[in-house]
């Protein structure tokens, strides 16, 4: 009659004690052990494919007639250690700006998502100023910004305005990207369900402490991986500011070519910013997939 | 006798050129339960929402202990910290944890000191149930369980009066009678309340008066016996008639 009851029934002292340590059943190891099977097979596969396509793409690469001479002017690993310190010098500057220009556009981006999703008739007017505001920035070409602000401005010699080129640019670089910003944060909100704040209202919150307390916060989780997205191209397009004059990565690279005219600087440049926005964008992709994942299990529920 | 808790007279109410209520009048008096029953479409929740400012009204007096929230000078927040609202999707906060919800209008607007406001929670918490659960977020919670939260989310800051809008309709039936048992409980303390249900069941065990709403007009109203049972209109009779074939009864 006990024979039935796991291995609690051999311990005659408490003949029903169910809460006792769990051991897996033998169906159990074997499943276990047919699973971890497949998965080294699964792994194997993977890394045999992995070593025959990127082999074949080395050997293609490396008996055609012309690598010989783009090793020599792309790929000059030496020259290429050279330069690198010149360049990771001058990609402090792309962070800096990426650091400065971040927070300004969050802080900026989201008073113009307030103004945009707010219905207070005292605001119709600024309403209509950030609607065109981002239609204008989201319209034009960046560098097109940077280049009327970076060179625009100083021609105007205005007393008391810096014509440092550094500031402008990054003033250039806040303008277009709250425009962006503001718009993810924008549909973010119009995204939390107007129940919410019907909730919020019936318990007597302000319009105020409802925005902040109930709307906003699952307004930001929201956008929050698509924000990260924008942070990326942040600091690529920091390199954009180049084109004033300023050093930076991209600049210090240019320089360096212009002296040689090998291009191994360039690449070098390209490696630097990969090395800081490919971690990113992992980071950025596991975070949408966990966020997706949670949507679709609220949906099944 | 006290003056009612809650005095509606003639309300009328239209979205664009859609007359969803007219002529409204009723009274709640202190401890008891009004009951609004009626076809999907025939304002229920409309009704609800005006008393609450939700929604403005076209026409009428609203007077909320004896004061007139409809009039123009009224500050909708002040009026709605006297009341409390359930509504039928529970509408909890997803990113705040049981606790939380429940905290969250006693701390931030009844100014209530932090500790004070959980140890209370904690009691409705334990008296209704969900002790074990004041950390967890609501998506983790059964629907029963979640409309119970919604429940004491809004009696927590002590309502004068509280508006339950048909808040079992999305629930499955098993699931129904904790959050009867549970309003029960409340109207057993002396809460005073106005509900919409399709529960005539229910509505016949809390209601002190129930109405039969109609395209947006009071077609009959009366204590539950008599109106559920022996309604005296022929629109009521056929509503109940079809409450009854679906088994709601
Ligand atoms: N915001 C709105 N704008 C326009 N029309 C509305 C709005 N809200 C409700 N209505 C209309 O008002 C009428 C009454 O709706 P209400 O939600 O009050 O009905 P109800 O009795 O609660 O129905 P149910 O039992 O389905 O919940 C319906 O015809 C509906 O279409
Ligand atoms: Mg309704």
């Amino acid at each position: 009659m006990t024979e039935n009851r796991g291995h609690s029934s051999s311990d005659a002292a408490v003949p029903y004690d169910f809460g006792g340590p769990w051991q897996p059943s033998n169906i159990e190891l074997a499943r276990q052990s047919a699973r971890k099977k497949r998965n080294k097979r699964n792994a194997l596969i993977a890394a045999a494919s992995s070593i025959l396509v990127i082999g074949t793409l080395i050997v293609v690469l490396v008996t055609s007639p012309g690598w010989i001479s783009l090793r020599d002017t792309f790929f000059k690993w030496a020259y290429g250690v050279e330069v690198l310190p010149k360049i990771i010098l001058g990609f402090g500057t792309n962070v800096t700006l990426t650091i400065i220009a971040g927070s300004s556009v969050a802080v900026i981006g989201l008073l113009i998502a307030l103004v945009r999703t707010s219905r207070s008739p005292a605001l119709t007017p600024f309403r209509f100023l950030a609607m065109v505001y981002v239609d204008v920035f989201r319209g034009i070409p960046m560098l097109l910004v940077i280049l009327l602000i970076g060179f625009g401005i100083p021609a105007l010699q205005l007393r008391g305005v810096t014509n440092n080129v550094l500031i402008l640019g990054t003033i250039a670089v806040i303008i277009t990207y709250s425009a962006y910003v503001a718009e993810v944060i924008r549909s973010g909100i119009l995204t939390v369900h107007p129940s919410q704040r019907a909730a919020a209202r019936s318990l007597g919150l302000s319009h105020i402490q409802t925005l902040r307390h109930v709307v906003l916060p699952q307004a930001l989780k929201r956008v929050t991986p698509p924000l990260l997205n924008d942070l990326v191209a942040l600091i690529k397009d920091t390199g954009l500011i180049s084109i004033l004059g300023v050093t930076d990565a991209v600049r210090a690279a240019q320089i360096q070519t212009a002296k040689t005219f090998n291009y191994t600087p360039y690449v070098m440049a390209a490696l630097v910013f990969l090395a800081v926005t490919i971690p990113l964008t992992r980071a950025t992709d596991r975070m949408l997939r966990k966020s997706l994942e949670k949507q679709n299990a609220q949906w099944q529920a | 006798m006290n003056q009612p808790v809650l005095k509606v007279s003639k309300l009328r109410k239209s979205f664009g050129n859609d007359l969803v209520l007219q002529d409204i009048s009723f009274d709640v008096p202190e401890h008891t339960a009004t009951v609004f029953i009626g076809a999907s479409g025939s304002g229920k929740s409309t009704l609800l929402r005006c008393i609450n400012l939700l929604d403005s009204i076209d026409d009428g007096v609203i007077n909320l202990d004896g004061q007139d929230i409809s009039a123009t000078e009224v500050n909708p927040d002040a009026v709605r910290q006297k009341l409390g609202m359930v509504f039928q999707s529970f509408n909890l906060f997803p990113h705040m944890t049981v606790l939380e919800n429940i905290t969250l209008a006693p701390i931030k607007v009844q100014q209530v000191v932090k500790d004070a406001a959980v140890a209370e929670a904690f009691n409705l918490l334990e008296r209704f149930g969900l002790k074990d659960k004041a950390h967890q977020y609501p998506d983790r919670l059964s629907g029963g369980q979640q409309q119970r939260l919604a429940i004491i989310r809004s009696i927590a800051r002590h309502p004068l009066l509280l508006l339950l809008d048909e808040i079992t309709s999305a629930l499955d039936p098993v699931l129904v009678n904790e959050v009867l048992s549970t309003v029960r409980d409340l109207k057993g303390e002396g809460m005073t309340m106005v509900l919409a249900t399709h529960e005539m069941g229910f509505a016949k065990q809390v209601a002190n008066e129930v109405c039969y709403l109609h395209n947006g007009k009071i077609l009959e109203w009366g204590e539950p016996e008599q109106l559920l049972e022996a309604p005296k209109r022929s629109e009521t009779q056929e509503f109940i008639r079809r409450v009854h074939a679906a088994g709601r009864l």
